[in-house]
């Protein structure tokens, strides 16, 4: 116990250590506020009403959360899809794995003809670039069932619905995981590339109206309230991570 | 008494496009009920293809099969418990919940069957690790809860693919001695695939020689030695001739 404590302090001093240094560097080495901000001056970004923080955050957050669950109920609803139909896995998974291949933000400009802007086309431009990842490790780990755990369950006559809920899909659950943490941050960056193509509410729409006006503060604090929103949706993925699979089968 | 099992010419080829692989060829041995009998050859040898057309993994091809007896009787879905080289306990259950899987998978009354398992568990020297996790317990302690989970159904045959063969030698010929100790207490008929001659002798009441290359059955004959059986019996005159048979008819001496 003593030990995590102490490892929780170092990532806490780690943080803050980070934060003095910016301070410091912005202080002594006189650097202006438009190319650097103090870390005050940062925060005083907040105290701009016509910024809308809040709303902008929240536009930004339901396009990320969006756009992830959406991913989510994809991407393992098709990888579950084709564990039971060889036929459709072998259709679909060739061309999944193409699709792949594109460059989801070029899908930026096609999305915004498609579904104009807002919320939604920018929840899809997250949906598009963090579907892949959940899909392919979902559907690897449904794979990867020992053969010989396959035998147990064949020599006790066991369901094939019984393989699955007790031995492939809690067997699978590390690697849904895996791939749920690789999408998270894939979905932040979908939701900003999206805003910065064309919206008129969010994080990254602001960003682009203070660059104008050369609010560094603003753009810093936009960063800042991304990655917070970043990180609650990493934090939330690993909880859920911790309290369902034991210890020993977590990958990475 | 009847043979619980009889085999007569039991072959089994694998067929990989227009290739015929023999795997078994003339496998004929009786087990008697309550037997341990080990099944010995090198790699090849169709001694795991044999476990698995007796756990009715795999169809034959050719000869005659057959489990039970009037006496005693075989139900092919309930009656045989598996024991392989890895324990594949499964990760995300704990030792007990991994023991009642197949239970689980039977439909058995878990009351019962959580009862009967944790009474294994004590046989198998894993009292007190019902609720650890795998990952938790030695090599050596995930395969007793592997021989618990295979007993827990009750069943009337197990059959074990080199259960030993991952675990440093000392650790194995100590569950050697608790396997006999098992198998006397819980009185199965067990088939033991070994690749291990000192093993198969060791634990046998009967031995089942394979050779590979093409697979045949070259020998099958009872071990005439007093049980309970001690590891300096291994220093007998018996043991050795026994051993040297099974090292001439797979041609290494």
């Amino acid at each position: 116990m003593t030990e995590n404590l102490q490892r929780i302090a170092l990532a806490v001093l780690a943080h803050l250590a980070l934060i003095l240094a910016w301070y410091l560097f912005v202080k002594l080495g006189n650097v202006p506020r438009f190319v650097m901000p103090s870390p005050g001056d940062t925060l005083d970004a907040l105290l701009q009403p016509n910024y809308r923080w809040w709303t902008n955050a929240l536009v930004t957050g339901t396009e990320i959360f969006a756009g992830y669950f959406l991913a989510l109920v994809v991407g393992i609803g098709l990888a579950l899809i084709f564990t039971w139909s060889k036929a459709l896995e072998s259709f679909f998974m060739p061309l999944l794995v193409s699709l792949n291949m594109i460059p989801k933000v070029a899908l930026g400009p096609l999305i915004i003809v498609w579904f104009k802007y807002g919320i939604f086309p920018n929840s899809m431009m997250a949906f598009a670039i963090c579907v892949f990842p959940i899909l392919l490790t979902t559907a690897r780990g449904l794979r990867e069932i020992e053969p010989e755990l396959l035998d147990l369950v064949r020599s006790l006559k066991g369901s094939r619905w019984q393989l699955f809920s007790k031995v492939q899909l809690p067997g699978a659950l590390p690697y849904i995981f895996s791939g749920m943490k690789v999408a998270a941050i894939l979905a932040v960056a979908g939701a900003i590339v999206g805003e910065f193509l064309g919206s008129d509410k969010g994080l990254g729409y602001l960003m682009l109206q203070v660059q104008v006006t050369l609010d560094t503060p603003a753009m810093f604090m936009a960063v800042l309230l991304i990655t917070l929103i970043g990180m609650l949706l990493y934090g939330i993925v690993l909880g859920l991570e911790r309290w369902l699979v034991v210890k020993d089968a977590r990958l990475d | 008494m009847e043979p619980f099992i009889h085999l007569r010419g039991v072959t089994k080829v694998y067929r990989r496009g227009k290739a015929e692989h023999l795997a078994i060829s003339d496998a004929t041995f009786d087990v008697m009920p309550g037997e341990l009998v080990s099944l010995v050859g090198p790699s090849g040898c169709g001694k795991s293809t044999l476990l698995k057309v007796l756990a009715g993994l795999h169809p034959h091809d050719g000869g005659e099969v057959r489990i039970g007896s009037a006496q005693h009787s075989f139900d092919p879905s309930r009656d045989v418990g598996m024991v392989f080289q890895a324990p594949l306990l499964l990760k995300w259950r704990r030792i007990l919940e991994n023991v009642l899987l197949p239970a689980e998978i039977l439909g058995l009354p878990m009351g019962e069957a959580r009862e009967r398992a944790q009474g294994l568990l004590a046989l198998v020297g894993l009292a007190g690790y019902e609720d650890k996790y795998p990952y938790e317990l030695s090599g050596g302690m995930q395969q007793r809860a592997a021989i618990a989970r295979a007993l827990v159904h009750d069943p009337k045959l197990v059959l074990m693919d080199e259960p030993f063969g991952a675990l440093d030698a000392l650790t194995r010929e100590k569950m050697n001695l608790e396997l006999l100790r098992i198998w006397k207490e819980a009185g199965k008929t067990i088939v033991f695939v070994t690749h291990g001659i000192s093993e198969a002798v060791f634990l046998g009441t009967r031995v089942v020689v394979l050779t590979a290359g093409p697979a045949r059955m070259a020998d099958n004959f009872a071990i005439d030695l007093p049980h309970p059986r001690t590891l300096d019996m291994k220093t007998h005159e018996k043991f050795g001739e026994y051993t040297r048979r099974i090292y001439k008819l797979l041609g290494m001496e």
